[in-house]
């Protein structure tokens, strides 16, 4: 296979840098300085060193028995990436990123979010290391995720909340490459997905793979062999990829990627990019994009605010071309009764993000024989969404009524 | 078709520009903003006040180098769902009315994608374009637009920023049209002041490029566009002008058309205000 990405930053078609004139010299810089550390044994053990101690890594490889007896197929195990700091995957990826803004001289940062996951994790790393935090956020999330935006404060950080657009995650993108534009000469991006323009995919890939990497690991001493499916929910795409990645190689372990359905994907109101969108260029790469025949990009939908988003890694894109890794919606209403599901039977509640994966796993289960393994990525813990859940559980019944 | 070719209008004005020691007024107008119409009138108007090329905006669901004013304009415009083609059809309506200047379409790279580049210049071509502005479309990414561009006849009109540094050697090297010189960090939107370092800026753009020169985000005033003349060829205003047409729409959207012509007049007459004063 392939190496990708390729020095331009394309994964086949995709990626690339579609950025203003104004921020192409902070990506080279960004691409060189990343070049230059990613494999500095002092560097690579600073961040081995945070992942473990601070963080909490390795994350455990969780065999799930009661829910597999539920689901009565495969064994199913969860790569608890829910127990660490912060509650999410996120904060691989922050760490790796603040370690390098630091080796870079930068005393600010910046970052965007949805669901407050990734500007929880930035605020975090940046009180940790004593930069000066921003976080951009969608006025709606930032209502929809009180919490954290309560939380990103006690750390320190400003929250500045987005007014454009659709003030959710896709705007909150945009203000924040607004910001820098205007500020990139003291000011690093600590970007949360595996988006955006080159090197962000390749180089939030790699501070996830430890995901994958560690998964790899645990299921060869568990189980003495690999995996027969992997599922995890995709949002722009991190953590999937950092968990998908050292199995591409692998033809045996099929990788199941689960996009946000919304209130399905036969209604406007989704966020299904992979099976509704189309190849275009958004905020800065070459990937899907949920869009009109204009070429104008579609607000999406989601109970989750870390799946509300109409585009996707250009990573992830590239596999489903080459039909290396295949991408699935799972709605609202299955997601949360997923949730449910999975805190009644293991006592763990995942984020609503998370419970995507699960509900696939609940499908893809069922066709499964009883000697096969199936890991799902629980990419973060449910604490964030208590309150949307109540929320939308009272719309529901309001409905019924009605 | 492509071979006949041979001058291309924004060459041609500002050859005449240079005779005449002017330096060109470059306005910028979101399309759409309020409808299609009121733009055909407005591009009108513009050339009324003595503008000598004009942008046409595409309205984007994320014009992630554009300032709040123009996000503003965008949102108005799209409310219409105003599309590509719409746009494009306000040049030919405009030339109709006898329109003279070059007309320089101002897009996101998306919407020309989607329409196909091919398409998409060919349709420029036939609407009477001169060039094309894409500021999400850096020379990494442009080989083959920039081919189809010039295939065309269009100008693909590349954008230099004060952070460019190295890159300025290059992108003005091979520009065609003019290069459009950002006058500092930031999106687009009126300032105060610009990038302390502007003069040495121009002077490496202008060392560089053997077209013309133009300076834009951030001009909002004929004080600061004549600051600049001197340094460059063109002035372009974007956000001052967007913000005219904001502030003239209960007038812009009135059924009554006097009233109409009364916001017309009020955004053409901001336009002329603003042209630099002959320097020299
Ligand atoms: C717990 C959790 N999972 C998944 C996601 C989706 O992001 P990604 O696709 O980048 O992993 C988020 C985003 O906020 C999240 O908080």
């Amino acid at each position: 296979m392939m190496q990708v990405p390729d020095q331009h930053g394309r994964f086949g078609p995709f990626g690339g840098k579609y950025v203003p004139e104004t921020l192409m010299n902070a990506l080279i810089e960004l691409e060189d300085a990343y070049n230059r550390y990613k494999d500095d044994p002092d560097f690579l053990a600073e961040v081995r060193y945070l992942l473990k101690q601070y963080s909490g890594r390795p994350t455990p490889l969780y065999y799930a028995e009661r829910l597999s007896r539920h689901v009565g197929g495969p064994k199913i195990y969860l790569k608890r990436e829910d127990l660490n700091h912060t509650g999410a995957h996120k904060i691989n990826n922050t760490i790796g990123q603040a370690v390098l803004a630091k080796r870079m001289g930068k005393k600010k940062v910046i970052a965007e979010t949805g669901a407050g996951q990734h500007g929880v994790a930035s605020a975090t790393v940046a009180a940790l290391m004593g930069l000066e935090c921003k976080v951009f956020m969608g006025e709606e999330d930032t209502k929809r995720q009180q919490l954290n935006v309560f939380r990103m404060k006690l750390l320190g950080a400003e929250v500045i909340p987005v007014m454009s657009g659709t003030r959710t995650l896709k705007d909150a993108c945009n203000e924040t490459l607004r910001y820098w534009v205007s500020n990139v000469n003291d000011t690093y991006y600590i970007l949360g997905s595996a988006t955006g323009p080159h090197p962000y995919p390749m180089m939030v890939r790699d501070f996830q793979r430890v995901i994958g990497l560690e998964t790899r690991d645990q299921i060869l001493e568990a189980e003495g062999r690999l995996p027969d499916a992997i599922i995890a929910a995709v949002g722009g795409g991190s953590n999937a990829i950092g968990m998908f990645h050292p199995f591409v190689g692998d033809a045996g372990v099929k990788l199941i990627g689960v996009e946000a359905a919304g209130r399905g994907v036969d209604t406007e109101e989704h966020a299904a990019t992979m099976t509704k969108g189309r190849p275009g260029v958004f905020q800065g790469s070459m990937s899907y994009v949920l869009q009109d025949e204009g070429g104008q990009v579609l607000p999406a939908h989601s109970i989750s605010a870390g799946l509300d988003y109409p585009g996707i890694g250009p990573e992830h894109s590239y596999l489903k071309d080459i039909k290396r890794a295949e991408y699935v919606p799972i709605t609202d209403a299955e997601a949360l009764e997923a949730l449910k599901l999975l805190s009644r039977t293991e006592g763990i509640i995942p984020a609503l993000e998370s419970a995507h994966a699960v509900a696939q796993a609940l499908k893809t289960g069922r066709s499964m024989k009883q000697d096969e393994i199936l890991v799902i990525n629980l990419s973060g813990r449910g604490d964030k969404d208590v309150e949307s859940i109540l929320k939308y559980e009272a719309e529901a019944e309001g409905g019924h009524q009605q | 078709m492509s071979a006949a070719i041979t001058t291309n209008a924004i060459d041609e004005v500002f050859a005449r520009l240079k005779e005449s020691g002017e330096t060109a007024l470059i306005p910028f107008m979101t399309m759409g903003d309020p409808d299609l119409e009121t733009s055909v009138a407005l591009v009108q108007a513009a050339e009324a006040a003595g503008a000598h090329m004009i942008e046409l905006g595409i309205p984007y669901s994320d014009p992630l180098a554009d300032g709040p004013v123009i996000q503003r304009a965008s949102e108005r415009a799209l409310k219409n769902r105003i599309s590509l083609t719409d746009c494009i059809g306000v040049a030919s309506k405009a030339r109709e009315k006898g329109v003279r200047m070059p007309f320089i379409i101002f897009t996101y790279f998306n919407p020309a994608l989607q329409l196909g580049l091919e398409r998409f210049f060919g349709l420029l071509q036939e609407n009477g374009f001169s060039g094309a502005i894409i500021p999400d479309l850096p020379m990494e990414e442009d080989a083959e637009t920039k081919e189809i561009a010039d295939r065309h006849g269009i100008h693909l009109i590349p954008l230099v920023a004060p952070t460019s540094e190295a890159r300025v050697e290059r992108i003005a090297s091979r520009a065609s049209g003019f290069v459009y010189c950002v006058s500092s960090l930031g999106v687009t939107g009126e300032r105060s002041s610009f990038h302390e370092g502007i003069g040495a800026f121009l002077a490496t753009v202008r060392k560089a490029a053997s077209v013309p020169i133009c300076v834009g985000f951030g001009i909002s005033s004929r004080e600061q566009a004549e600051s600049l003349a001197g340094q460059c060829d063109g002035v372009i205003v974007g956000s001052a002008i967007v913000r005219k047409v904001e502030e003239s729409l209960p007038l812009l959207i009135a059924d009554d058309a006097d009233r109409k012509a009364e916001g017309i007049a009020a955004v053409r007459d901001f336009i002329a205000a603003l042209k630099p004063q002959r320097v020299g």
